[in-house]
């Protein structure tokens, strides 16, 4: 790891952090001392060691994942950070302040101006819609109702949420659910983020998604991330800093980068290449969700409408079963509106129509011919996705490069 | 041989010592008992009061409209206001006046008491540990033992009958209070916290409006409980249609006790429905 001696750069800090739950502690602080492991203490003391002597700094306005198999730990360090889980001994300093021994009106403060957390299952609150959810932090804040529902209003807006404000909880899709919880934390404006296994509820499309979405939130207000995960795609796809953890201890931190060229033990090493399984791509692993699409018989006025909002040169017609038709383009659309057609008589019939589970190899010529982007439908010929010439480009790019570095290691 | 099917020992209960002690706390405490009774009585009229003031239409207009708000249906709004129609016909509307204000003044009081027990319940394990075998025991007493405490300590007449209702209709209040909030999903009480919420903050936004359905369900079984110890409490002096089904059963007259019984059984239905309606509403607007 780096050496950074200025502490300005770090916002939080943790020392010497551990976690039992048990009755005979000291019996098991003196075992782990010496080196036990926690199957060990448990059977002799019946003590359960969640976390033991962790040591780490998470920088300033960076994205921070902590990475393990569940049962780790990993949701005990997160927890420590607003002492959801108060540590059994050592010290988490925030800004040099120690949390660990705040008074209980502290620590409420604390959490109202300082640090937002969101939760696996979203923690969101049933009895109240997305604008009451978002504003709950604000409330107990004792901040007025028209104010907090400005600000809550500007947090939604900002997930991407804008005009459901007034929905219930229930009415969403787990996406959209967790998009709620992100707004919900980012609407008190914290220093620090906390996020433990925020998308592993999602389906990998919607997760997808959600990183990106993510991690353009976080470059843009330069938030202080904490991130957990079991998986060590998103690990290294989000992360700007990584810490593994294994059986309550910390096991190595640093940049994805240096984790991929050193990594500090076997299981490390064992993780990380569990992230290569993408050898074998799918239209499914690269498509994404359409941003605009009209049916048949919508006005073409309304077809260039979603083209203009989404700033698209083209769009699909379905029909009313959302099964794929063809496909409109800017300028068509733009002549049939001089000649007073309608979308029907101009829309391109000839896409590219695949279902999800093709290789993506097989994509390539498809991609090189056509104008529009391939579209990706069920078995019932809805519309799944699509995918754009450039990912099936790149896509392909990345897995040759791949395939050249392992000819290099041959020879 | 017949000494082994006999029971070896017998205690000399002295049932007679243990009546006088408490009749004799009773005494002494009478001053207490008194003002408790009055207040009792006082609001147990005050409710007859109001319902007397109701006329017998807009009871039925009511219970029209709230049925039908409630079930989302006309035919059910008909159906409830037609079997309230019914208890008048057979001249019965005053005594279910009666009835009613015993049974509400009844669930009032237990649920002044049961759902602050039940909140407390849910935040304290320990202290649920050792309320839930009481709570078994007040439920599972047959009802009539209730009745002779209550007599010696308020006499007879509708304070009795509203302090034996609450005690045996307290239960589900305080049971399901308690389980609807220990039930709130972890997450969701997480998250309150981690915003800084106090602890009444989180009782009040959070726990208790998620636990709404389960908290209502408790009210709606304190109703019915209420309901069902109609009977019962004409036995200590409560008027209304309980008594007249004991009138019909000391004189064995079969149309007169089916008829009041008839008639409470109608109004219990309809406090039932008109109750669960308001719940089940709320819910599908939720979802």
């Amino acid at each position: 790891m780096r050496d950074i001696s200025d502490d300005k750069d770090f916002i939080i800090e943790m020392q010497n952090v551990s976690k039992l739950y048990g009755i005979r502690r000291e019996e098991a602080f003196s075992m782990l001392r010496k080196g036990a492991d926690k199957e060990e203490v448990h059977k002799k003391t019946g003590v359960v060691t969640a976390l033991y002597d962790v040591n780490l700094k998470v920088p300033r306005g960076k994205i921070f994942v902590i990475i393990g198999l569940s049962g780790s730990g990993k949701s005990t360090i997160v927890r420590s950070f607003n002492r959801l889980n108060r540590p059994t001994r050592g010290k988490v300093l925030f800004d040099g302040v120690n949390i660990v021994d705040m008074s209980k009106k502290k620590m409420r403060e604390f959490r109202r101006e300082k640090i937002a957390m969101v939760f696996q299952s979203f923690g969101l609150m049933s009895h109240r819609n997305v604008l009451g959810n978002v504003a709950y932090g604000l409330e107990v804040k004792g901040i007025k109702k028209q104010e907090r529902e400005a600000k809550a209003l500007e947090a939604i807006e900002l997930v991407g949420l804008e005009g459901l404000d007034e929905s219930s909880i229930d009415s969403l899709s787990g996406g959209m659910r967790q998009r709620v919880g992100l707004a919900r934390a980012l609407a008190t404006d914290p220093e620090v983020l906390l996020m433990d296994e925020p998308f592993s509820a999602l389906d990998p499309l919607v997760r997808d998604d959600m990183q990106f979405e993510l991690l353009s939130i976080q470059r843009k207000l330069e938030k202080t991330v904490i991130f957990i995960t079991h998986d060590i795609d998103e690990a290294f796809k989000l992360g700007d800093t990584v810490a593994i953890v294994r059986d309550g201890r910390l096991v190595q931190v640093g940049t994805p980068e240096e984790m991929n060229a050193n990594p500090a033990d076997e299981y490390v090493e064992r993780f990380i290449e569990s992230a290569d399984k993408a050898k074998v791509m799918t239209a499914r692993n690269i498509m994404i969700k359409p941003k605009g699409m009209v049916r048949l018989k919508d006005s073409v006025d309304r077809a260039l409408r979603t083209m203009r909002r989404h700033g698209l040169s083209s769009v699909f017609v379905v029909d009313s079963k959302l099964e794929v038709k063809g496909v409109i383009s800017l300028t068509e659309a733009l002549r049939a509106k001089r000649k007073g057609l309608k979308i029907a008589d101009v829309f391109e019939r000839d896409v590219n129509i695949v279902e999800p589970d093709i290789l993506v190899k097989d994509l390539m010529p498809m991609a090189i011919d056509s104008a529009y982007p391939i579209t990706i439908v069920d078995k019932k010929g809805r519309l799944k996705g699509i995918v754009t010439k450039a990912s099936v480009l790149s896509c392909l790019m990345m897995h040759s490069n791949e395939e050249q570095e392992e000819d290099n290691t041959h020879i | 041989m017949d000494k082994i099917f006999e029971f070896p020992f017998i205690i000399n209960f002295d049932s007679e010592f243990v009546d006088g002690l408490v009749r004799g706390f009773a005494a002494n405490n009478s001053g207490f008992f008194d003002s408790v009774k009055s207040a009792l009585t006082a609001l147990v009229n005050s409710i007859n009061w109001v319902l007397g003031y109701i006329p017998w239409f807009v009871m039925i207009a009511i219970v029209f409209l709230a049925a039908w708000r409630a079930q989302k249906r006309l035919r059910s709004g008909i159906m409830y206001a037609g079997l309230m129609f019914i208890i008048g016909l057979f001249g019965l509307w005053e005594l279910m006046n009666l009835t009613l204000s015993i049974v509400l003044a009844g669930v009032f009081i237990a649920l002044l008491i049961g759902l602050p027990m039940g909140v407390l319940i849910s935040a304290f394990g320990r202290l649920n540990k050792t309320v839930r075998p009481i709570l078994d025991m007040m439920q599972t007493m047959p009802v009539f033992v209730y009745l002779i405490p209550a007599v010696i300590f308020f006499g007879m007449g509708s304070a009795s009958a509203v302090i034996a209702t609450v005690i045996y209709s307290m239960v589900p209040a305080i049971r399901l209070t308690s389980l609807g909030i220990r039930q709130v999903d972890a997450e969701v009480v997480e998250a309150g916290r981690s915003f800084g919420s106090t602890p009444a903050q989180l009782l009040f936004k959070v726990q208790i409006p998620q636990a709404l359905p389960t908290i209502m369900t408790g009210i709606n079984q304190t109703l019915m409980m209420a309901m069902s110890m109609v009977v019962t409490c004409s036995m200590i002096g409560a008027r209304g249609l309980g008594n007249e089904v004991l009138i019909a059963v000391n004189r064995i007259q079969i149309s007169r006790g089916f008829i009041a019984g008839g008639a409470v059984v109608i109004l219990a239905i309809v406090l039932d429905r008109l109750t669960q309606g308001w719940f089940d509403s709320e819910e599908s607007l939720k979802g």
